[in-house]
């Protein structure tokens, strides 16, 4: 079944008595071509992707949850390709020219939402580096424009601009980012890989990863054995508790992250605005509610939940940035699990062990990263060749010396 | 969260910045750097540090780790912590843990704490 106006229309005028579910929930059978671990929009796009890019459809994707229910439903929607170092602008630039089709692509309504970002710069210094950083954009094809204080003040007026410790300098502007209906997303990709003839399996938790003759040949799960050709682990967050499973450490720590969104208002903010002199970063939903976060809390958790200090940090910054906002209130809060890597950057690569294949580290920018982490993911895995988007994140960068430090903060995870 | 201080009692943990595992205490030794500086560039010991450094272990549950009093009395706590409960069990000076002052049951400096 196609989603279309004309389909709307027709059910609105019977009755809506025609939808049909838009996936199934099919039982695991006994062997496929890949078994993707983690049903999360990472691992939901590279089933899509592999059916329909590779033509590979004997795949499963094995969700312990429900769809929807874990880092693809809990982040703040942002899509964007605003980096600075050649192994990631590209990678992130086709993300983003992926979001831009990709409702036409899965035939779903992700509410893609091309509203805009706004970086502030407080200082020369830093109107220096985004200078630089929107001229890697532009060579990567992703746009960007530098704005003076005059251009920001059109944009966002009520801003903090004059404030006496942290003036606003200017800005960088990209006009292509924007927001997506992110659990949207999950179903989106759920359903069109599901109508390729891919298996998604909700509800079912993988104990254990099998190996014969030092190859990977299949998972245990709580609803039996399931034979692999591959395994791809694709469980951002809980990474390092499945790798385990194979003997693994990795260059990983969990860590939670906060995210806020405050009661609904009448529509103010124009995109995302990130504030440059704390970690602050905001957007308003289509219902009207201001959606917003900072940092993480700071040391390894797998509780989903964190503590006060740092929503305390994140108002202080949102209040120091757009005072306007200390009228409104919050109505809920929670949190998700990260895979803090060592540099702030990703790895999409085989292991060591054949068979078995690693996608995680996606640290707090895994969301606008979900069709490109898919399309890269099924390119390995299809012909065991890197995408060449996704050529630097190797599994043993770190070992060689390699590091993608976007950041520049060094082997320490909470500080990326 | 309360970090139960040996020296000052409870504190809240916003005092605290955090390092991470306690592992980072045990960093490796390389023997004879000074005979035989080549043995940076080994294979052996490019690994044993690249462990060090960069892999974590990442446990859901008991974890080892360190945190530094920075707007207290500045000393490094190695905190025995839940990460799935947050729940704090246990907290010792690390530079106790480091001349193994503090003894517990079959457990190394940095290894898990007894249940």
């Amino acid at each position: 079944m196609r989603y279309s106006a004309w389909k709307v229309l027709k059910e609105g005028l019977t009755g809506h008595t025609g939808w049909e579910a838009a996936f199934p929930d099919p039982d695991p059978k006994p062997a496929y071509d890949v078994v993707i671990v983690g049903g999360g929009g990472h691992g939901l796009a590279t089933a899509w992707y592999l059916a329909s890019v590779h033509g590979i459809t004997n795949v499963a994707v094995l969700e312990k949850g429900w769809l929807g229910g874990g880092n693809i439903g809990r982040n703040t929607t942002i899509i964007r390709s605003n980096y600075l170092l050649p192994d990631n602008e590209p990678f992130y630039e086709l993300s983003l020219k992926l979001w831009e089709g990709l409702e036409q692509d899965v035939n779903y309504n992700a509410m893609v939402s091309q509203r805009g970002i706004l970086n502030l710069a407080h200082s020369d210094a830093q109107m220096d580096a985004y200078a630089r950083r929107g001229n890697a954009m532009h060579l990567a094809g992703a746009g960007g424009k530098l704005l003076d204080t005059a251009g920001v003040r059109r944009l966002a007026p009520y801003l903090n601009i004059d404030d006496a410790r942290f003036p606003i300098k200017g800005g960088l502007w990209q006009e292509r980012a924007g927001t997506v209906r992110h659990d949207a997303v999950a179903w989106g990709f759920a359903r069109a890989a599901s109508s390729r003839g891919v298996d998604v399996i909700q509800n079912c938790e993988v104990t254990g990863i099998r190996r014969e003759n030092g190859r990977v040949v299949g998972v245990d799960t709580d609803r039996g054995r399931i034979d692999a050709g591959k395994v791809a682990v694709c469980v951002a967050g809980s990474s390092s508790r499945v790798m385990a499973m194979a003997g693994m450490r990795l260059p990983i720590e969990s860590h939670v992250l906060q995210a806020f969104v405050s009661e609904g208002l009448k529509p103010v903010i124009p995109g995302v605005v990130t504030y440059g002199a704390g970690h602050f970063y905001i957007s308003q939903s289509d219902k009207g509610g201001l959606v917003y976060g900072g940092d993480i809390d700071g040391y390894n958790s797998y509780a989903q939940r964190g503590n006060l200090p740092t929503v305390e940090d994140v108002a202080e910054g949102g209040l120091s940035l757009m005072p306007m906002i200390g009228r409104a209130k919050m109505l809920r809060s929670w949190g998700g699990i990260m895979d803090m890597s060592m540099d702030g950057s990703p790895t999409i690569d085989r292991t060591d062990i054949p068979g078995l294949y690693f996608n995680g580290g996606w640290c707090y920018g895994g969301f606008k990263a979900t069709p490109a982490s898919g399309y890269c993911y099924a390119h390995l895995l299809a012909t065991d060749t890197p995408h060449p988007s996704a050529t630097g994140y190797r599994l043993d960068r770190f070992r060689t010396g390699h590091p993608i430090d976007e950041r520049g903060a060094g082997a320490q995870p909470n500080l990326h | 969260m309360l970090i139960p201080h040996p020296l000052l009692g409870p504190r809240d943990a916003a005092e605290f910045v955090y390092l991470g595992d306690a592992g980072l205490l045990e960093r490796p030794v390389v023997d004879d750097l000074a005979g035989n500086p080549a043995i940076l560039g080994d294979t052996a010991t490019l690994d044993a540090f690249h462990e060090y450094l960069h892999l974590r272990t990442n446990p859901a549950g008991v974890h080892r780790e360190l945190w530094f009093h920075e707007q207290g009395d500045r000393s490094w706590l190695v905190v025995t912590r839940d990460t799935v409960t947050h729940e704090v069990t246990g907290c010792e000076l690390a530079t106790d843990v480091v001349r193994g002052d503090v003894v517990r049951d079959g457990a190394t400096a940095t290894g898990p704490a007894p249940a």
